[in-house]
């Protein structure tokens, strides 16, 4: 027996219950609410100002695709008058982003917003292939995750973007508060809550989907029709982040405002004044953002020129080594065909947790 | 899973999406023949069925508990199960049951 949609005056029957409100709503009631949030985020935080040029970070994953989907569609209803288009990066390693890129070369067509794949020879002069060649497979893992973390930032820098948006949302940005709350980096911490970030270079970040539940940003996508891809499909249950995830889904499914207030708790924690915070300077060949004078992949990058490729990777980055261990490089040496479908993704969901925690 | 359709049995269409699929032979659409019995086929029964005749890869990324990973949606033509008594839910012949999972692919 169909329920009616809660809101006033509207006869049609429900089809999705809100998390965040728990209203019974109908499709186009839904649709109407959840792209007039996103305006009113957009509004609120001032994140677009006319003319800018957008870059819109395409993955072909759910949020992504929406993100590029709702961006077009209120630039179109309200005038922002934002010149939008679609960034996408490709890492060069054979097969790994060949159906992902393909999506994304779809929502470049279904919705007209015109697309900029950069490569890593455009971007730092060297592919990923080239890398293994050079370095040999022990220690590509290294180049891969420092790379990754700068991609998006220079490729908005070289189109010269004024802005880059991602698709975090709401469900994200919780699970990063925790993730920073139990390893207590209160640097990340107070970083991580804010709409509008500087990224590694100075071109701001946001995100417009900030406040949007996963759960309707899926519903959304389907009910729209919107091509998105899954193969990275389920967290593992073991990893850190994933068992953060867990909890957090778990705890949206007694309470579902769960997110939304982790999110304001997150926005309203003030760090004393006594906390030294970690100094973020400036790479000196680049401009990025360093902690060191020279930046991790501005050594790695004058290593592999002057071929000496073990220069900036003696002392490797923790997470770095971690991949090491967990992948054997599966993804860029043929030994990865032995690997089951879902470790494969397993690594794929490792070196994207990294790329992400980067983000905030 | 019999395929041979008795007049007692109940038909219907189970999809997964969203990386769903992967832990069901990588397939979306599937056209189940559920045992007919005395009492009414729930989603609860569902899942439970699902997980022992379906599912082919990893059952803890899909059921936990008597219901399903939360992250999870699932839809009955269309509806969000939210709003129909999730677990309660009695199936109906030919109703068409979604699993969309939402915790990946970002
Ligand atoms: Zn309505
Ligand atoms: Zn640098
Ligand atoms: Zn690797």
């Amino acid at each position: 027996m169909p329920i009616q949609c809660n809101n006033i005056g509207c006869k049609k029957s429900a089809i999705l219950k809100r998390p965040k409100t728990s209203d019974k709503i109908c499709k186009e009631c839904f649709f109407q609410s959840f792209e007039t949030e996103i305006h009113d985020t957009i509004v609120k935080n001032n994140l677009f100002h006319p003319g800018e040029k957008v870059a819109i970070a395409a993955s072909g994953g759910k949020d992504s695709t929406v993100l590029a989907y709702i961006l077009k569609l209120l630039n179109d209803r309200y005038n922002y008058n934002l010149n939008l288009f679609l960034l996408s990066v490709d890492e060069g390693i054979t097969g790994y982003r060949d159906d992902s890129l393909e999506t994304v070369k779809k929502n470049r067509d279904d919705y007209d917003i015109p697309l900029k794949i950069l490569s890593y020879e455009e971007l730092y002069g060297w592919s990923m292939d080239n890398i293994v060649k050079q370095v040999g497979r022990k220690n590509n893992c290294t180049f891969c995750g420092v790379f990754r973390r700068q991609a998006l930032d220079r490729g908005a820098a070289i189109l010269e973007a004024d802005c880059l948006v991602t698709g975090h949302n709401a469900d994200d940005i919780a699970e990063t508060i925790l993730m920073n709350i139990l390893r207590g980096d209160i640097s990340r911490l107070s970083r991580c809550t804010s709409i509008i970030t500087m990224g590694e270079n100075s071109i701001p970040r946001c995100k417009p989907l900030k406040y949007a539940y996963e759960k309707e940003i899926v519903m959304y996508a389907y009910f729209k029709k919107l091509h998105y891809f899954s193969t990275e499909c389920i967290y593992s249950p073991e990893a850190y982040r994933g068992y953060v995830r867990s909890f957090l889904k778990n705890l949206e499914k007694i309470r579902p405002s769960a997110i939304i207030d982790i999110i304001y708790s997150g926005e309203n924690i003030s760090i004393r004044d006594d906390i030294v915070l970690p100094n973020r300077g400036i790479c000196k060949k680049c401009g990025f953002i360093s902690s060191q004078n020279i930046c991790k992949a501005c050594m790695l990058l004058e290593g592999l020129n002057r071929g000496l490729p073990k220069l900036g990777i003696s002392k490797r980055h923790k997470r770095c080594k971690f991949w090491l261990e967990q992948c054997k490089h599966i993804l860029i040496c043929p030994q990865g065909s032995k690997m089951t479908s879902l470790g494969r993704t397993q690594h794929m969901i490792q070196i994207k947790e990294s790329l992400f925690n980067s983000f905030l | 899973m019999s395929k041979i359709c008795l007049s007692n049995s109940f038909p219907l269409t189970v999809q997964f999406g969203g990386g769903a699929e992967l832990l069901f032979n990588n397939t979306k659409k599937h056209d189940v023949i559920l045992p007919q019995k005395e009492n009414p086929w729930t989603l609860r029964l569902l899942i439970a069925w699902l997980k022992e005749n379906l599912l082919t890869e990893k059952p803890e990324l899909f059921v936990q508990g008597e219901s399903v990973r939360p992250g999870i949606l699932v839809l009955v033509n269309d509806q969000d199960w939210e709003l129909i008594g999730e677990l309660d839910y009695e199936l109906k012949e030919n109703d068409n049951v979604l699993f969309i999972s939402t915790l990946h692919g970002g």
